[in-house]
């Protein structure tokens, strides 16, 4: 794509002590574009979401939003940018209620009264609500008192609560059920269509092959590849994961030179 | 979980529509909701009222003068001083941490005030907010070296329980006992009394009256927005009971000297800190820290900043709890702010249904609390028990407290994962 990409990072580097989980990592993610970003565990992943969502931001790199360098040091400055973000460990307070846990950090208030029904109100009409989550019984029940995937469908609707620019999506299906996965992918279609940027971790390249765009792979803390998803096997992005050969050029010269043989 | 939907997607709809549409009741009903929370483990305030009644019945067999008049209205105001510390103990238990300074805190700013007032002359109000200003100023500071620094909180209590005791024992110097002036503010807070039965009544009602309008106002909004409400007859036994608890306390209260202003501080603090703590944005920030300080670090909010504030409440609340302590026995001394002062007020907290693991508790809860505390204490001392009883009793009860909140919050996780 030609466009300015919503959100681009340049030689990105994370360390942490010597461990370096991060070195000279680029990407980019455009308006209404699907990236998922694959890699084996350990690759450097999850550092990665938190390097764009400010919870643990970059030693070095630059970071660029709608083409101009911006500084994310702290979870506010991703938010006030229209970053989302739904984590791995989920990142839910246990003694709140599902009102509370979607509306943290965004409460409505009236004048300077939390407003608890407005708040309610709109719990129950969020779209995740009806499609994903039939089992909770109240949504003034504690999350602590819910299941794996009614807590995903909490964090989700929560993310999509402030009408993010980007959402990062951190294994978002990984507690979901069948039936529950097919819905959150038809999900991300929908925001798809509405011009949302999506960064999708997941091991699972059958959700990758079945939304995404682009891949994005990350083997041992690098770049390791970029696929168009439709004009790349599932092999090639296994093969680039798990580092059977450096990416996909010389992939396709050993095959040539086999051919030979 | 998946199979029951993807065999059979229909239900599902059917479920989501009429969520939307008629969302007029919860499905269950209020008494289903209630069995459901207490399985889920949300005991709230039961497990203090059933302590407050049980002690009350078995004091009152063992020696008739435990429910008079005098004996409760007395109870009613000694139990204001160690209350008003113990809801500061529910701030920072929310906050899912530990206050052990309050009781140190208290006396020091008792024997602050005391100086200032008493030796130095100045004007008592002067004295007051200087107090305060000392107890914000002191859970400030431990709520800095907790929040910034990052020492566990119940390390720097610890020292500051020790060291404020220190600093009390230094400021009231080698006469260790000043004795207040009989009049004034500091003597009127716990000798004060409104003699017109009219005060009680008022009050009571006035708190009746709101209670039933505050819940109305909330129904029929909740009705509006087409959101889950209560039925009408459950908002009228509701308002029942508080009505029969409220004028039961004001014609007691009556039997004797009316009602004390003391009291009267008490139950306007618990109210306002009761509405900041579930109506407000802060009280929401203090409640998810507790239930998941990353999470709300992620969500975008100033963790730090909450946490040392609600120290800094503490410190404040154990302040004016020492004045209350200091007026009821009309001097400071050198056992003022014992150690015994800060375990009733967590053992308050605690029983009163706040957990130690934070995120559930409320300001009432210290109320009922101190309630169970100090009743024990009052029955013991009618009965001429001593104070060692006093104390293994006490403990039993606090243990009971916590064994509860532990099985509850075990019972919570179980319920989750089924």
């Amino acid at each position: 794509m030609s466009t300015t990409p919503v959100l681009a990072l340049r030689g990105i580097c994370k360390r942490f002590g010597a461990v370096r989980a991060l070195t000279d990592v680029e990407l980019e993610i455009h308006a209404g574009e699907v990236v998922a970003l694959v890699g084996d565990n350990g690759a450097g992943k999850s550092t990665l979401v938190k390097v764009i969502t400010g919870v643990g931001p970059a030693d070095e790199g630059v970071i660029e939003w709608n083409g101009r360098p911006v500084r994310i040091s702290r979870p506010h400055d991703a938010q006030s940018l229209g970053i989302a973000g739904v984590y791995q460990d989920l990142a839910l307070c246990e003694t709140l209620d599902v009102v509370g846990n979607v509306f943290l950090g965004h409460e409505l208030c009236k004048g300077g009264v939390l407003d608890e029904v407005a708040m309610e109100r709109r719990t129950r009409q969020l779209e995740l609500m009806d499609t994903l989550s039939i089992r909770i019984p109240s949504v003034r029940v504690p999350v602590a008192s819910l299941s794996a995937g009614q807590r995903q469908t909490v964090a989700i609707s929560r993310a999509l609560l402030s009408e993010p620019k980007v959402l990062i999506l951190d294994e978002p299906t990984a507690a979901l059920g069948v039936e529950q996965t097919a819905h959150f992918l038809d999900l991300i279609d929908r925001l798809r269509e509405r011009g949302i940027g999506v960064l999708l971790i997941s091991h699972n390249l059958g959700d990758v092959k079945a939304v995404a765009d682009q891949v994005a792979v990350l083997r041992l803390g690098r770049n390791n590849g970029f696929f168009d998803v439709l004009t790349t096997s599932q092999e090639q992005i296994v093969s680039s994961i798990t580092g059977a050969t450096d990416n996909a050029v010389t992939h396709r010269r050993t095959w040539a030179w086999e051919a030979m043989l | 979980m998946s199979t029951p939907e993807a065999s059979d997607p229909d239900p599902t709809k059917v479920t989501a529509e009429r969520r939307r549409n008629e969302p007029v009741r919860e499905p269950q009903g209020r008494l289903g909701e209630f069995t459901r929370r207490l399985r889920g483990g949300e005991l709230g305030s039961l497990p203090g009222v059933l302590c407050t009644a049980v002690i009350w019945t078995v004091f009152q067999i063992l020696d008739h003068q435990f429910l008079s008049p005098r004996n409760l209205s007395n109870l009613s105001v000694d139990l204001v001083g160690t209350g008003l510390i113990a809801v500061g103990i529910i701030f920072v238990l929310l906050l899912g941490e530990i206050d052990l300074s309050v009781g140190s805190v208290s006396g020091l700013t008792a024997a602050v005030f005391a100086v200032l007032n008493i030796n130095d002359g100045l004007p008592e109000w002067v004295a007051i907010v200087a107090a305060l200003l000392v107890g914000a100023a002191i859970g400030g500071l431990q709520g800095f070296f907790f929040a910034r620094v990052g020492v566990p909180s119940f390390v720097v209590t610890l020292a500051g329980l020790l060291a404020w005791n220190g600093l009390m024992l230094h400021v009231l110097g080698a006469s260790g006992t000043i004795n207040l002036h009989d009049q004034g503010l500091v003597y009127a807070l716990t000798n004060q009394y409104f003699h017109n039965t009219a005060a009680a009544y008022g009050l009571a009602a006035l708190g009746v009256v709101m209670f039933f309008l505050a819940s109305y106002q909330d129904r029929r909004r909740r009705r509006a927005a087409e959101v889950p409400y209560r039925p009408l007859g459950e908002l009228a036994l509701r308002s029942a009971v508080v009505a029969v608890v409220a004028f039961g306390a004001a014609y007691v209260l009556n039997q004797f000297e009316g009602l004390p202003l003391a009291l009267l501080i008490f139950l306007v603090l618990v109210v306002g800190l009761d509405f900041v703590q579930r109506r407000t944005k802060y009280g929401r920030r203090i409640c998810s820290i507790g239930g998941g300080a990353e999470a709300t670090r992620r969500a975008g909010i100033n963790v730090a900043r909450v946490r040392v504030s609600v120290f800094a409440i503490s410190g404040t609340l154990a302040a004016l709890g020492g004045l209350f302590l200091a007026s009821r026995v009309d001097s400071v001394g050198q056992t003022s702010g014992s150690s015994i002062l800060m375990i009733n007020s967590v053992a308050a907290a605690v029983i009163g249904g706040a957990s130690l693991f934070g995120g559930r508790g409320r300001p009432w809860s210290a109320l009922l609390g101190i309630l169970v505390i100090q009743s024990i204490a009052s029955g013991m001392l009618l009965m001429g028990i001593q104070t060692t009883v006093q104390y293994m009793i006490t403990g039993g009860v606090l243990l009971a407290a916590v064994v509860l909140d532990s099985l509850s919050r075990r019972s919570q996780q179980a319920h989750g994962l089924a």
